[in-house]
């Protein structure tokens, strides 16, 4: 792992941070503009889920290599109460917060790569990545 | 910051120009709504050109402008939708329908004036 940014998620303004460091990651990666409005707003879905549910915790991008490809990485880790039922979260418009429910399930179709893991009082952690095309 | 709202004629004009946070995104919503009723404006048009990225949130603050102003007897047109947003919305999962929406401003003012019949 060569390249590693952090942002704490604390209050509403550090969603905006964390979303403006990917923005820039990606950026510089050299993504197109409609993959960084998907990694942009797939972080500030996951930043927000933490500031939510979590009340804090951190996104970290990471720069990927593997097999010749290079991408981005973003893993939103809290620890928080957990998620009791990860499929039900998944599922399109499931909320608990009257929110539209789009969060999890949109971030897993924005970005090619999603993994979630979570368990009940210990916290939850979510990493996804997208690839360069 | 708080988002400039300018009237003209019978209508609100809106430009939203920099990334929004969910303080900013809020506040707007209710000076719009307070804006209608101290202008009795008939439309509104939110142009979101200079917007790069929409999240469910921001989403959802916009749908709600739009059903808000409704109650009130406004209608609310949404113009200028990058490409990149439009394809992340739906991708989210967020189609915002039922609001109305133009290409750009111009489109948008053309829009509300057939619906508003003037």
């Amino acid at each position: 792992m060569e390249f590693q940014s952090c942002v704490k998620i604390i209050n509403e303004w550090d969603i905006v941070a964390a979303r403006q460091l990917g923005r820039n990651v990606a950026k510089e990666l050299g993504f197109g503009t409609v993959d960084q409005a998907r990694i942009t707003t797939a972080i500030s879905e996951l930043a927000r889920n933490i500031y939510l549910y979590a009340g804090r915790g951190s996104v970290c991008i990471e720069k990927e290599y593997v097999n010749g490809k290079s991408g981005m990485k973003i893993i939103a880790s809290d620890e928080g109460p957990g998620i009791q039922d990860i499929r039900k979260v998944m599922e399109d418009g499931y909320t608990t917060s009257g929110g539209l429910g789009a969060g999890l399930p949109g971030v897993r179709r924005l970005m090619d790569e999603f993994d979630i893991d979570s368990f009940p009082s210990k916290g939850t952690k979510v990493t996804a990545i997208k690839w360069i095309r | 910051m708080r988002i400039p709202i300018l009237k003209l004629y019978d209508y609100l004009l809106v430009s939203i120009q920099w990334e929004l946070d969910d303080a900013t995104a809020l506040g707007f919503q209710e000076d719009l709504l307070q804006k209608i009723h101290e202008t009795s404006a008939s439309g509104v048009v939110i142009d979101l050109t200079s917007i790069d990225f929409i999240d469910s949130f921001i989403a959802k603050v916009l749908g709600d402008v739009f059903s808000m102003s409704k109650l009130m007897g406004a209608k609310v047109v949404i113009t200028g939708i990058q490409p990149a947003v439009a394809i992340t919305l739906i991708e989210l999962g967020v189609s915002l329908e039922g609001v109305m929406t133009a290409l750009d401003l111009e489109k948008g003012l053309e829009k509300l004036q057939q619906e508003l019949g003037d």
